[in-house]
């Protein structure tokens, strides 16, 4: 079971990070345009940042094309180098896979990459466009790429839920989040549907969802580059802007209410969910039994369980939500009725402290 | 009586990211369809690029207003909608006039221009949401004074992200092209540092990728609504719709309206009714109060005073609680009690120990 000190680098993590870090010194930068359907206009997005480039004097070329250019791109597209790509023919398909030793000889600064979740025909270099790129990174050119959600490996499965479609070729998720930078192509799903068709209202529906989705994934990538940047300059952890919601479980807690409003808020807020409890040696056998029921039930619900080490419960909880950024902690009355003279409850010792976080206090026994 | 105008906001993370121009190319494009397009308010900033872009767009001259001997230029809202176009573009929603105009807000303004039944393009940057203010100011050390309540912007019928990487943009600074050089310098090493634009982007993906949930959620249960009325069982996730009840209860301590918003936004998040009560001798702090209560009403939070004699605040508040059918109540932590008053409870003990049957959520201030 994860602890909470598995949450603090250890030094092959911290050794891995370093050679990270060397290794991107060098590498070419990543920029992905990210859209959540197609005529968006990432293509045009990702063609005109190029465009720019080149008038600042950086040396651009067009890597990979697409079919069906419109004429606003075709119209960048002539005041910019085109390698072209090796048209090849395969099992009765026309494959149009970059020409890889072409790019290595012409050594760009900046190469432009249209749909990078493209399937290189059999025998190629790489099976997949995405290697190829990382192998154009490897050598330090930069990469300018675009693509749609529907391409995202792990948001296929959403992807297909909402449309009933999935795409046949991906790229790893991982690919996106490695990347430098990822800039979101938004519009209105009303200007991207077909207004002659039959199923107007289904399909901006469609839009809509898919763009709640990409815009999501969006936040969570820059989410991740936020805490690595705060990381990177020993800047504390702070308040985020994603929900995160921690439980904390004894055996007498009402578990199933309290993890029920916190899988609706995870759901809610598009946060995350934890659970902690603290451990405890001596505990009772039935107390026992009972805390792992509860566990058992925060698992189910999707909570990352935590089990804190640490005599005081609430300097354990206390250093745990900070260190995980928790924005709301759930936690039950206390089961004493009266108050002891002068002696602060634990709950009042928490409430005290908690400086960054809302604390939900909730009935014991059920509320249904 | 004309039809009231569609609403279409282009949201930002920060100033220089692209939203006016974005907004002035669909001007051009509609422009070119045949649109009756003016522009109501333009704010230049000196930026050849987006200066450029509105060439041969009418423009509805400004009204100017003297405040304190200084002449200070506004939008001319009368003279927008005597002129009734099809279209207005009005930049800067979040804008506040200078006292002596009409409105106070160019919301408002905009308000009377979409109730003459004309369409508004117009343009704002996340930080200016009034459910954000607190999270800015953690990010960001900012605490922003013209803010935007979020109903406002929940209301338009359209919203567009407008994305550009933080290093895009800070490139764009570097450049000169958001601001002059000497401002760009103090710019970048105070508000646009990599961290800063990192948080607001990811606020600002985050709060679209909410708008369009509420839309899509505004549909089921409209769906839901006319089935209906058609005598078909309503949806069961509908039907669970608005059981939840949140209760602020407010002070005259300035904390307030930091509790004010989160229990608002909490509310928006889960879908519940929302409620505001003061207790206490509305003679004691009554300015502040009231100013909390304004406050309140302003982002449509229903609000309630009760009058306690004697002092049984915590009593008073379980009691409207339980009258009212409200499942969560928000405070604020009292302040400490210095150690030699120790004996008495504060009021959050008070209620915490008086109603260990309800959900008591006490809300962190978030100082940075």
């Amino acid at each position: 079971m994860p602890s909470v000190d598995s949450c603090r680098p250890n030094p092959e993590e911290l050794l891995r990070k370093v050679q990270a870090d060397e290794r991107r010194e060098s590498r070419g930068r990543l920029k992905v345009f990210l859209g959540y359907a197609s005529r968006v206009g990432k293509s045009f997005r990702m063609f005109d940042e190029g465009r720019r480039r080149k008038e600042r004097g950086q040396d651009v070329v067009v890597a990979a094309l697409q079919t069906g250019a419109t004429p606003e791109i075709q119209e960048i597209l002539k005041n910019l180098e085109v390698i072209p790509a090796i048209p090849t023919k395969h099992a009765g398909r026309d494959y149009f896979p970059m020409d890889m030793s072409a790019l290595f000889r012409r050594h760009p600064q900046v190469c432009l990459i249209d749909g990078l979740a493209y399937d290189n025909p059999p025998g190629s270099r790489n099976p997949h466009r995405w290697q190829d790129v990382s192998e154009l990174l490897d050598r330090g050119i930069a990469v300018i790429t675009a693509v749609n959600l529907q391409y995202i490996c792990e948001q296929q499965d959403a992807v297909e839920r909402i449309t009933g479609k999935r795409a046949a070729n991906s790229i790893p998720a991982a690919f996106l989040q490695e990347a430098d930078e990822i800039e979101v192509v938004d519009a209105p799903p009303d200007t991207l549907v077909d207004r002659t068709g039959s199923n107007v209202k289904i399909d901006s529906r469609r839009l809509a969802e898919l763009r709640e989705l990409a815009l999501l994934l969006a936040a969570d990538v820059v989410d991740c580059q936020l805490q690595e940047y705060l990381d990177a300059h020993g800047v504390a952890a702070r308040w985020g802007a994603q929900e995160r919601i921690l439980v904390c479980l004894t055996s007498r807690s009402n578990a199933a209410d309290m993890l029920r409003s916190g899988q609706r808020n995870k759901l809610r807020f598009h946060g995350a969910l934890l659970a902690a409890y603290v451990e405890q040696p001596d505990l009772p056998a039935r107390d026992r039994e009972l805390l792992d029921q509860h566990l058992a039930l925060a698992r189910e619900m999707g909570a990352e369980v935590h089990g804190l080490k640490g005599g005081d419960f609430v300097d354990a909880i206390l250093a745990f939500a900070r260190e995980q950024r928790i924005t709301q902690l759930f936690l039950g009355h206390t089961g004493r009725p009266g108050r002891a003279w002068l002696a602060r409850s634990p709950i009042d010792r928490l409430i005290d402290a908690a400086e960054d976080f809302d604390v939900r206090l909730f009935p014991h026994g059920s509320s249904l | 009586m004309s039809v009231k105008g569609k609403l279409k906001v282009y949201l930002g993370y920060a100033a220089g990211v692209g939203k006016t121009y974005r907004m002035l190319d669909e001007a051009q494009e509609l422009k070119q369809k045949g649109v009756d397009i003016v522009i109501g308010y333009f704010e230049p900033h000196g930026r050849k690029e987006t200066i450029a872009k509105t060439e041969g767009l009418e423009v509805v001259p400004r009204r100017v207003l003297t405040y304190n001997g200084s002449p200070f230029e506004e939008m001319d809202t009368n003279a927008v909608i005597r002129r009734k176009p099809a279209v207005a573009l009005v930049d800067e929603f979040a804008h506040t006039n200078v006292p002596g105009a009409e409105r106070v807000k160019r919301w408002q303004d905009v308000h009377a221009i979409l109730a003459a039944g004309i369409d508004v393009l117009t343009t704002m940057n996340v930080q200016h949401l009034e459910s954000l203010n607190d999270q800015v100011f953690h990010a960001t050390g900012i605490r922003v004074r013209e803010t935007v309540p979020d109903w406002v912007v929940d209301e338009a019928d359209e919203l567009v992200f407008v994305d550009l990487t933080p290093r895009a943009l800070r490139n764009r600074l570097e450049r000169g092209v958001v601001y002059s050089q000497e401002k760009a310098r103090r710019a970048m090493e105070n508000f646009f540092t990599e961290s800063n634009l990192t948080a607001l982007r990811e606020m600002a993906l985050r709060h679209t990728a909410h708008e369009v949930e509420e839309k899509l959620d505004a549909e089921d249960a409209a769906a839901a609504v006319s089935a209906e009325s058609l005598g078909e069982p309503a949806n069961g996730a509908q039907a669970a719709r608005r059981t939840e009840r949140i209760l602020i209860c407010l002070t005259g301590r300035p904390s307030s309206a930091v509790l004010i918003r989160r229990g608002k936004r909490v509310a928006d998040y889960i879908h519940a009714d929302c409620l505001a009560v003061h207790v206490g001798d509305p003679t004691h702090d009554g300015e502040a109060v009231e100013r909390h209560m304004s406050f309140a009403r302003n982002l449509r939070i229903d609000t309630h005073v009760i009058v306690v004699e004697g002092g049984d605040v915590s009593g008073a508040i379980a009691n409207f609680a339980r009258t009212h059918g409200v499942t969560q109540i928000f405070m604020g932590r009292s302040s400490p009690l210095p150690w030699w008053k120790r004996y008495r409870e504060t009021v959050v003990q008070q209620l915490v120990r008086q109603a260990r049957d309800m959900q008591i959520t006490i809300v962190a201030e978030r100082r940075r």
